[in-house]
């Protein structure tokens, strides 16, 4: 019952889409779309689930902190509430001695935001249009959260990355095989092909030679050897999406499941 | 230990006043836009609370952010809206006055039954719902990876290798369809590990660690391409609408 009920929902809910695929007729082609349908519903219940598990961690970790810095600031004496708002950063960031306690704060950080959002979010504050409006309407709250905090936070961390990545490639780039020389030269001419600098660098260059402008380089590389490269990969991680969406489906990959003790 | 906590309290007193006359010179918003956009590029200098501060926020925000527009887009039209309509006329008045259809009593039970996973008690429960994600995503990859992925990528790759164009030999698309062709197919010799790599078919694959190469450096270089535009984003961001320094 535990785990032949989800291998044989797995097999009844695969083999109909791939039948679908094919017999896009009554009632395949109804139950596909039907059951396309119910993954986005479901997929939504996903996003609850783990919004109700960030809240479950972070709220546990939030009241451990607490109850044990209120206990630490006790255990110094006099009186405790000042104790606590005196040593707060000490004890809100990592000062604690017990570890399961520590950086609580940055807990009710994750609390507060989620919270605000969802509030923002689901009673559309702030919304001109009221109930009946777009949950992102340009003016409303939520959406100015969107454009504010979630929109900064976001970008800022992937552009964080680029100062990681060059770093990393002034490590990594080191032309000591001819491998990792055809990586950085390629990596090069496209950087310099995107900026005005590889226009200008070669700007110079005859019309007969035009294929040696760095720009026109960059896009031939794009076009040409990167994409036979592209479709390599794609051909291969479809092999492998393939392979194991029929052992999933034929019920031989089972992991999903968990394990026995559940 | 009191001397740090003066400084922490320091520290903490000019954050908020520059926050505080910033919300007055530029407003709330972009005040705090502004200080998510320093807390994050902080991290540059070393970890630091700030930096810690907006990471946490933004794995709160976030996570509401995608159950919200779950909420509003996906759970009110098409769950709500088709097990009960008149129920949801304020919100979406166009699906209000359709008939009811029960058969999506299916996704709400096994939605419900994914929640049980957060209960201490039968978290085996919700390896019913789980079957069903990982069975509609194995059937619809199948036919995906199927259709576009491998056979249309094949189909894409099966180009002429000599090109004539007006009765002469058009040489650089020829010589762009030989390297498409002979990338794709070095490239797979060298995903092919069931044989050794010697020989012709090592040439093959050392053909195919090559074209491989060239698309990883053509990855990076776009990478990194995309990732100076975000922080020139940030930064116009910061030095224009926060400071107003650019024109």
């Amino acid at each position: 019952m535990r785990r032949q009920v989800p291998l044989i929902i797995t097999f009844v809910v695969g083999s109909v889409l791939i039948i679908a695929a094919f017999i896009p007729h009554y009632p395949f082609g109804r139950l596909g779309e039907n059951f396309s349908l119910y993954f986005d519903i479901i997929a939504v219940f996903a996003f609850i689930l783990g919004g109700g598990n960030l809240i479950r961690i972070h709220g546990g970790k939030f009241t451990r902190g607490i109850k044990l810095s209120i206990a630490a600031a006790k255990k110094t004496g006099g009186f405790w509430p000042l104790t606590f708002l005196i040593e707060f950063p000490f004890l809100a960031f990592g000062g604690l001695e017990d570890k399961r306690g520590r950086d609580w704060f940055f807990s009710f950080i994750t609390l507060a935001g989620f919270v605000a959002m969802l509030y923002v979010g689901l009673f559309k504050i702030g919304n001109p249009d009221g109930w009946g409006g777009n949950v992102t309407h340009p003016l409303s709250t939520f959406q100015q959260f969107y454009i504010y905090m979630f929109n900064p936070l976001q970008a800022t961390m992937y552009a964080l990355l680029a100062f990681f990545v060059a770093s990393a490639s002034y490590r990594a780039f080191r032309a000591k095989s001819p491998e990792a020389t055809i990586l950085l030269a390629t990596a090069f001419i496209i950087l310099l092909g995107r900026t005005p600098a590889g226009a200008y660098a070669t700007g110079w260059m005859p019309e007969s030679l035009s294929f040696l402008h760095v720009p026109n380089l960059a896009n031939w590389i794009m076009a040409v050897p990167n994409l036979a490269g592209q479709r390599a990969i794609l051909i291969g991680i479809a092999l492998g999406v393939i392979a194991m969406s029929l052992r999933v489906i034929l019920g031989v990959e089972r992991t999903y499941l968990g394990s026995d003790r559940e | 230990m009191e001397r740090r906590a003066i400084w922490y309290l320091l520290g903490f007193l000019v954050v908020v006043l520059a926050f505080v006359v910033s919300t007055a010179l530029k407003g709330f918003y972009i005040t705090l836009g502004a200080f998510l956009t320093l807390s994050i590029l902080s991290f540059l200098y070393k970890d630091n609370i700030f930096y810690k501060a907006a990471e946490h926020l933004f794995v709160g925000v976030s996570a509401a952010y995608w159950m919200t527009m779950g909420f509003w887009t996906v759970l009110i039209p098409n769950l709500i809206g088709k097990l009960h309509p008149p129920i949801v006329r304020p919100f979406v008045p166009a699906i209000a006055d359709q008939p009811a259809n029960y058969f999506y009593l299916i996704p709400a039970v096994l939605g419900i039954m994914l929640l049980w996973r957060l209960s201490p008690k039968g978290p085996w429960i919700s390896r019913w719902s789980l079957a069903f994600i990982v069975g509609t995503t194995a059937g619809l990859n199948f036919i995906r990876y199927m259709a576009s992925d491998l056979l249309g990528q094949i189909n894409s790759s099966m180009v002429p290798l000599v090109v004539l164009e007006n009765g002469s030999l058009d040489t650089l698309t020829s010589i762009s369809n030989i390297v498409i062709f002979l990338g794709v197919f070095c490239g797979l010799i060298y995903f092919f590990f069931s044989k050794e790599h010697k020989g012709a078919f090592g040439v093959g694959s050392r053909i195919g660690i090559w074209i491989l190469m060239i698309t990883f450096g053509a990855g990076f270089g776009y990478t990194v391409m995309a990732r100076i535009s975000l922080l020139v984003g940030r930064f116009q961001f910061l030095l224009g609408d926060w400071l107003g320094l650019l024109g």
